[in-house]
C-alpha cells in the first residue's frame, strides 16, 4: 500500500513539475544561480583558508640573543621557547649562519670580510600554529630572560588574519541570504501550484485525506526542482572551477596562488548542495502549502 | 448517529453568535432536511459536524467521534465517515467522471482493485454508468450534481451531507435528484439535507429539523418546510 501511494506522489508530483514548465524552469535557474553564487564563495573562502594557511606557516617572527650570550648559551634557551604555547617551530641561526646568510643577499660582500659575524646576534627562527595570537606569543618569548629582542610583521600576520575572517563572513553571509532566496523562490513555485490546485485541495480534505497525503506531491515536487537545481549548480560550478584553475595555472607561473584540485573538493561540493537543495526543497514546500491545509 | 447537545457557536472573528444551545439526534438510516432562511445557521451546523469549525460550547458526536474533543489528526477519518455535497459541484474540471471518482479514493488509499470495483458500480447507481469518460463541462447541471453524490458516494460513507445540492438545478432535475438521494437513503446511507426548496421538501415527507436565528424552530417527523410560518 504504501509502495502504490509512493509511486501515485511521485508521480503527482512530477505531473506538477511538467506541467508549471517555465516557471519550473525559471526556479531551476535562479536556485542553481543562487547555488553556483553560494558555491563559489564557499570555494573562494576555502582556498583562502588554504592559501593563507600556507602562508602563515611561512610567517616567521625573529627573537635576537643577548649579545653577551655565547652560541652554547644560546641554543640552550631553544627548549624554553618551545615551551610556549603556540610555538610551532624553533630554529636557533647562529651569528656565523646568519652572518652567511646576510652576505650572501650582498652584491658586493668584499666590503665587509674584515667585519667578525659577532656583529650579528644569534637568533631564533619561530612560527606560531595560530597567527591570530601571534602577539601574545612574542609578549611570552620577550619575556624569557637571554631574549634581547623581536623583529616581527605584525601587520602582515594580523592583515592575513583579517582577511581570512572577513573571507569566512562574507561567505557566511552570501550562505544564508542566498538559501533565504532559494526558499522564497521554491516557495513561490509551489505557491503557483498549490494556488491553481486550492480547488483539489480543499476537495481532498473534505473527503478525508491527511495533511501528509495532500502535502506529498508538493513535496516531491519541491524535491525536484531543489535536487534539480543543485545537479545544474554542480555541473556548472565544477566548469567554473576547472576554467578559473586552468587561468590561474597560466598567469600564475611563480605558483603565488595554490588552487584545491576541484577532486578533492568535489564531496563536499556534492554534499552542500545535494544537501542545501534537498533541504530547500522539502521545507519551501511543507512551509508553503501549510497554510492551504486549515479546511 | 449526529448528535447536537446544546450546542452554541460564538465565532471568534467577529463573536457572531452563529448558534444557540441547538439539539437534536439524527439516528443512523434517516433522511433529515434542515430547513431555514440565509444566515439562520444551517451551514455553521454543516461546518461542524464536518470538522470545519470547533464548537463554543455544548457536545456533538458523529458516530464514534466526540468533536469537542477531536484532534486535528483524527479529523481525516472522521471526513471519511461523511460525504459532502456541494450546491456548486466542486467538480476537478481536468479530470473525467471517473478520474474525480477515482481522486476522491486514491486520497483514502483505496487500492487499484477497490477502484475498479467500485467506480462502475456507483456510477451505475448514480445513472451516469455512459458517462464515465466524460469531462465535467461535458455535462448539464444534474449531471454534473450526479457526479457529485457519486464522488460523495464513492468512499462509502455513513451519512451523506447536502448542502443545497438542487440550489443550481430546475425543478425536473432537482426533483430527479432528491429521489437519487431517497434511493441511497433506502441502501442505508444516513442523509442530512440542507435545502431553501419548499415544494421539494413538503413532496418527500422526511423528517424537517427549522433553524432560525441560529436556534431549532421545530423538528418534525413527516414534516413541512414551514419555519416561516411559525
Amino acid at each position: 500500500m504504501i509502495r502504490f501511494n509512493l509511486g501515485y506522489h511521485v508521480r503527482q508530483g512530477l505531473h506538477g513539475v511538467a506541467s508549471h514548465g517555465f516557471m519550473t524552469v525559471a526556479s531551476i535557474g535562479i536556485m542553481a544561480s543562487c547555488l553556483l553564487i553560494m558555491g563559489t564563495f564557499a570555494l573562494l573562502a576555502v582556498n583562502l583558508e588554504y592559501n593563507l594557511d600556507a602562508l602563515m606557516e611561512e610567517n616567521e617572527f625573529l627573537a635576537y640573543v643577548d649579545e653577551t650570550y655565547t652560541d652554547e648559551q644560546a641554543a640552550a634557551l631553544e627548549s624554553q621557547i618551545e615551551a610556549v604555547g603556540n610555538v610551532a617551530t624553533c630554529d636557533y641561526i647562529t651569528r656565523d649562519e646568519a652572518w652567511a646568510t646576510y652576505t650572501e643577499g650582498l652584491n658586493d660582500s668584499s666590503l665587509y670580510e674584515d667585519l667578525p659575524s659577532s656583529v650579528l646576534r644569534g637568533r631564533f627562527s619561530i612560527t606560531v600554529n595560530d597567527l591570530e595570537q601571534l602577539q601574545d606569543t612574542i609578549d611570552q618569548v620577550r619575556q624569557i630572560e637571554g631574549i634581547a629582542d623581536i623583529s616581527a610583521a605584525l601587520e602582515v600576520a594580523n592583515g592575513f588574519v583579517t582577511l581570512r575572517n572577513v573571507t569566512i563572513i562574507i561567505a557566511l553571509a552570501m550562505v544564508i541570504i542566498l538559501v533565504i532566496v532559494s526558499l522564497f523562490i521554491i516557495s513561490n513555485a509551489i505557491k503557483l501550484a498549490t494556488s491553481a490546485r486550492e480547488g483539489e485541495i480543499a476537495i481532498m480534505k473534505m473527503v478525508g485525506a491527511t495533511n501528509m497525503f495532500v502535502r506529498m506531491p508538493y513535496v516531491v515536487e519541491g524535491v525536484i526542482l531543489g535536487v534539480g537545481s543543485s545537479v545544474v549548480a554542480y555541473l556548472a560550478q565544477w566548469g567554473l572551477y576547472q576554467l578559473l584553475t586552468e587561468a590561474v595555472n597560466v598567469y600564475s607561473h611563480v605558483q603565488l596562488i595554490n588552487i584545491i584540485p576541484f577532486e578533492e573538493l568535489r564531496p563536499m561540493l556534492m554534499l552542500a548542495f545535494g544537501g542545501i537543495g534537498l533541504t530547500v526543497g522539502v521545507v519551501g514546500s511543507v512551509f508553503t502549502i501549510r497554510k492551504f491545509l486549515r479546511v | 448517529m449526529i448528535q447536537f447537545n446544546n450546542v452554541k457557536k460564538i465565532y471568534d472573528s467577529n463573536l457572531t453568535e452563529a448558534l444557540y444551545d441547538i439539539s437534536f439526534v439524527i439516528e443512523d438510516g434517516e433522511f433529515v432536511f434542515l430547513v431555514g432562511p440565509s444566515g439562520s445557521g444551517k451551514s455553521t451546523i454543516l461546518r461542524l459536524i464536518t470538522a470545519e469549525e470547533r464548537i463554543t460550547s455544548g457536545g456533538i458526536f458523529v458516530g464514534d467521534y466526540d468533536l469537542a474533543r477531536i484532534r486535528r489528526r483524527q479529523i481525516p477519518y472522521l471526513r471519511r465517515t461523511l460525504g459532502v455535497v456541494y450546491q456548486d459541484f466542486r467538480l476537478i474540471d481536468n479530470r473525467t467522471v471517473r478520474g474525480n471518482l477515482e481522486f476522491a479514493m486514491r486520497v483514502v488509499n483505496s487500492s487499484g482493485k477497490l477502484i475498479r470495483e467500485r467506480i462502475p458500480y456507483v456510477l451505475d447507481l448514480v445513472g451516469l454508468a455512459e458517462k464515465s469518460e466524460c469531462y465535467p463541462n461535458e455535462l448539464s447541471g444534474g449531471e454534473q450534481q450526479r457526479v457529485a453524490i457519486a464522488r460523495a458516494l464513492v468512499n462509502n460513507p455513513k451519512t451523506i451531507i447536502a448542502d443545497e445540492p438542487t440550489g443550481n438545478l430546475d425543478p425536473e432535475r432537482s426533483y430527479e435528484l432528491m429521489c437519487l438521494l431517497e434511493k441511497i437513503n433506502q441502501l442505508g446511507t444516513t442523509m442530512l439535507v440542507v435545502t431553501h426548496e419548499r415544494d421539494l421538501v413538503n413532496c418527500f415527507n422526511k423528517r424537517v429539523i427549522s433553524i432560525d436565528q441560529g436556534r431549532v424552530i421545530s423538528d418534525m417527523e413527516n414534516g413541512l418546510y414551514d419555519y416561516d410560518t411559525i
